[in-house]
């Protein structure tokens, strides 16, 4: 009598356990009721679109924009199309990015680092400045340091000066080169403050705010990285006799920035986006530019498209450099 | 070794002549400005705007005539915390709720009084601040007893209490089934923030686990559905999703479907924070570690049941601090709605001081926002961290 080696055949699993068929019929399914939802709403939106009679078009943005921005880098009137407009916008929150960028870095970073402090009540101060900034929302802040700080500063003579620095309720002013490179700071003319870098209050009460907050969000990045990396290597570094700053510099921060560098960009792509929040204080930025075309146009998709295409492209964009920095400071092993 | 006052002092303060040059620049500024503010906050500023507008604040333009079923809701919450606490703590009274008790007992004291409310006002105050007590007291005393006492099988229905008080609520404020209807363009203030904040965080929760289960799903049409949502989500500014919900959701509809602008904001509010969500949770499975699942799988459970027991307590654990701070965020987010023209808190706020009787009284006015709002959000994290703790399965209990 021989016994088969082989094992006597398994039945077969039903057809709902089997793992060859399961997955596809529930990526059908998913897949199906995708499409249907899809082809619900943009069926829906052709029809009530076709209905208002702004079916989708572009050629919009070439008219007349009619309206005026406070504000703008850009050279901007009422006669330019539209598109010149929505650009100047682009412009304009690229610029209140890239200042924001700075300050917020520099901010959370003396922050965090203050939080490392030998100086107990420095210590407790960043603490407590982080606690308060993060609970707070920051369209609150924001409102809050437009309207009850910067608005309610005095003008001309009485204004807010520092060595350099003028802050009046007409904006923010600062020394620098004027023509010829020769340094010029803030001047009264007729009772006018004149200086070669000039802020306006809404784009100065932005900044701050944004920088403010951002930058306890960076604190807390900046902390985490240093506290990453061991004790050992600072009693290490100490032990061969370099200074506290030197082993900051050469030891410490080098491996705390492998850490810092993630988590710095997405409090970046956050503050590119809380830009947005500029339209609460006055700051013609992108936002700001597209409400008011969508207003004047009633193009809601078109103008929706071009905001979500333009933040999006902003945050790919410091994603990509981010990531670049990030490669630059991975340890290279061979 | 156990150091003295002034040699404690001397280290945090004055360790080497630097700290201590440094430390006497900070008190002197602190003093400053605490002196400063406090003038001005005892002195200068108008806290009338507050007083006069403190029902406005709190909820709007709700009918004054239906606000009784507001104050049945907020007695009904004092209930439920007063008896969930009760249960929680039992007999003991720890130096937190002590702490806690006296905190609500001179909150309900004072703060009736300092918003100037009319007596019958304040002393419905007092009422639902002692009802609240005395369930903390009573179940602590007898809960545990009466609890043991009951069927298991009703005793596992409790915290089903929970959502539906949450669904009487919604009950109580929008109306119908009986109760004359509130439509929502007359809820505002603090009652429209909350009920945003709350609605759009048990929507989003739901969504959000489906959403990182759907992103770490090996089923390609899931997975890349579900980075497509999120990444697209995440990549714009919630300010431009609520735009979009309000210019564009009206044509994505059948014509005259469109629902009312308050709850077109919180579907795109639960949509926005289910986003978030999903990568907070999707960094807590990340961290079940693969033998789990496995194991689980070996075991002879089914996908949904390794999800279901397995998988998921466990992820959601570790997720939980950071969903905490998404849900905060979310509360801070809501004050957005004021930009898309809404009544929240902030809205409110801004109308308040659109009236010429009240112009210039911004500081006021934000700052009562700012520490309400800052209470609001510690509270939670506070919460968080509790929960942190006793979830915790590696501390011993």
């Amino acid at each position: 009598m021989s016994h088969s080696l082989e094992p006597a055949a398994a039945p077969r699993p039903p057809w709902w356990r089997d793992r060859r068929v399961m997955p596809w019929l529930v990526q059908a399914f998913v897949g199906l009721v995708i499409l249907v939802v899809i082809a619900f709403l943009l069926g829906n939106l052709v029809r009530n679109l076709t209905a208002a009679g702004l079916l989708l078009s572009w050629r919009w943005l070439g008219q007349p924009a009619g309206f005026d921005l406070s504000e703008s880098v850009l050279p901007f009137n009422a006669e330019m199309p539209y598109w010149r407009g929505l650009l100047a916008g682009l412009v304009n929150t690229l610029r209140a990015v890239g200042f924001g960028l700075v300050g917020a870095t520099l901010l959370g970073t003396l922050l965090g680092m203050a939080s490392f402090s030998s100086n107990g009540l420095l210590r407790r101060l960043a603490a407590v400045y982080v606690e308060v900034i993060r609970n707070i929302p920051l369209l609150l802040q924001l409102v809050f340091w437009y309207f009850v700080v910067f608005l309610s500063l005095p003008n001309g003579t009485e204004a807010l000066q520092f060595p350099g620095v003028v802050l009046a309720k007409s904006g923010f002013y600062g020394a620098g080169f004027e023509a010829g490179w020769h340094w010029q700071g803030p001047h009264l003319v007729n009772g006018v403050w004149q200086a070669p870098l000039r802020l306006s209050v809404e784009f100065t009460a932005l900044l701050t705010g944004l920088v403010a907050y951002t930058g306890a969000f960076i604190a807390e990045v900046v902390r985490g990285g240093i506290a990453a990396v061991p004790k050992g290597q600072w009693e290490a570094a100490a032990s061969l006799g370099l200074h506290w700053a030197t082993t900051l510099r050469r030891v410490v921060l080098p491996q705390a920035l492998r850490v810092i560098i993630p988590g710095l960009n997405s409090q970046y792509i956050s503050l590119a986006k809380n830009s947005s929040l500029a339209v609460a204080v006055g700051y013609t930025d992108l936002y700001s530019v597209a409400e008011t075309t969508l207003n004047q146009t009633g193009r809601a998709v078109e103008v929706i498209v071009l905001l979500l295409g333009a933040y999006l492209v902003l945050d790919l964009l410091i994603s990509a450099l981010m990531n670049g920095l990030n490669g630059l400071v991975q340890i290279r092993e061979r | 070794m156990t150091l003295s006052l002034p040699q404690r002092l001397k280290r945090e303060l004055a360790a080497t002549p630097l700290d201590g040059a440094v430390s006497a620049v900070l008190i002197v500024a602190i003093t400053a400005a605490a002196i400063g503010f406090l003038g001005w906050a005892f002195g200068r500023a108008q806290w009338l705007v507050i007083q006069a507008n403190g029902t406005l604040l709190a909820v709007g333009r709700y009918p004054v005539e239906q606000q009784w079923r507001l104050w049945l809701l907020v007695g009904l919450l004092a209930a439920a915390t007063g008896l969930g606490w009760g249960l929680l703590r039992g007999r003991r009274w720890p130096f937190n709720d002590r702490l806690a008790s006296v905190l609500l007992v001179a909150l309900g004291l004072w703060a009736p009084a300092a918003l100037g409310l009319s007596l019958p006002l304040q002393v419905r105050w007092w009422a639902i601040t002692a009802l609240l007590l005395g369930l903390r007291w009573a179940f602590g005393r007898w809960g545990a007893a009466g609890l043991a006492r009951l069927h298991p099988r009703v005793r596992r229905l409790l915290p089903l209490g929970f959502p539906l008080l949450y669904l009487i609520g919604l009950w109580l404020i929008a109306g119908g089934l009986g109760l004359g209807s509130v439509a929502p363009s007359e809820w505002g203030g603090l009652l429209l923030t909350l009920l945003m904040a709350s609605l759009a965080m048990l929507l989003s929760f739901p969504l959000g686990v489906l959403l990182a289960l759907g992103r770490r799903s090996e089923l390609p049409l899931l997975r890349w559905g579900s980075v497509l949502y999120i990444e697209f989500i995440r990549g714009a500014p919630l300010i431009t999703l609520l735009f979009l919900g309000q210019n564009i959701l009206g044509f994505l509809l059948p014509g005259g479907l469109a629902p009312d602008r308050v709850w077109r904001a919180a579907a795109v509010l639960t949509l926005f924070c289910a986003a978030y969500l999903a990568e907070a949770v999707r960094s807590g499975l990340a961290a079940v570690p693969r033998g789990q699942v496995e194991a689980a799988r070996s075991l002879g459970l089914s996908v949904p049941q390794t999800l279901g027991a397995v998988v998921l307590p466990q992820a959601l654990r570790t997720a939980l601090p950071t969903m905490v701070g998404q849900f905060i965020s979310l509360l801070q987010d809501t004050t957005l709605l004021s930009l898309i023209g809404l009544l929240d808190l902030l809205g409110m706020a801004r109308s308040v001081m659109a009236n010429p009787a009240y112009l210039g009284k911004n500081a006021e006015v934000y700052l009562t926002l700012a520490v309400l709002f800052w209470c609001c959000c510690a509270a939670l994290g506070l919460g968080s961290r509790a929960l942190e703790r006793r979830l915790d399965t590696t501390r011993p209990a």
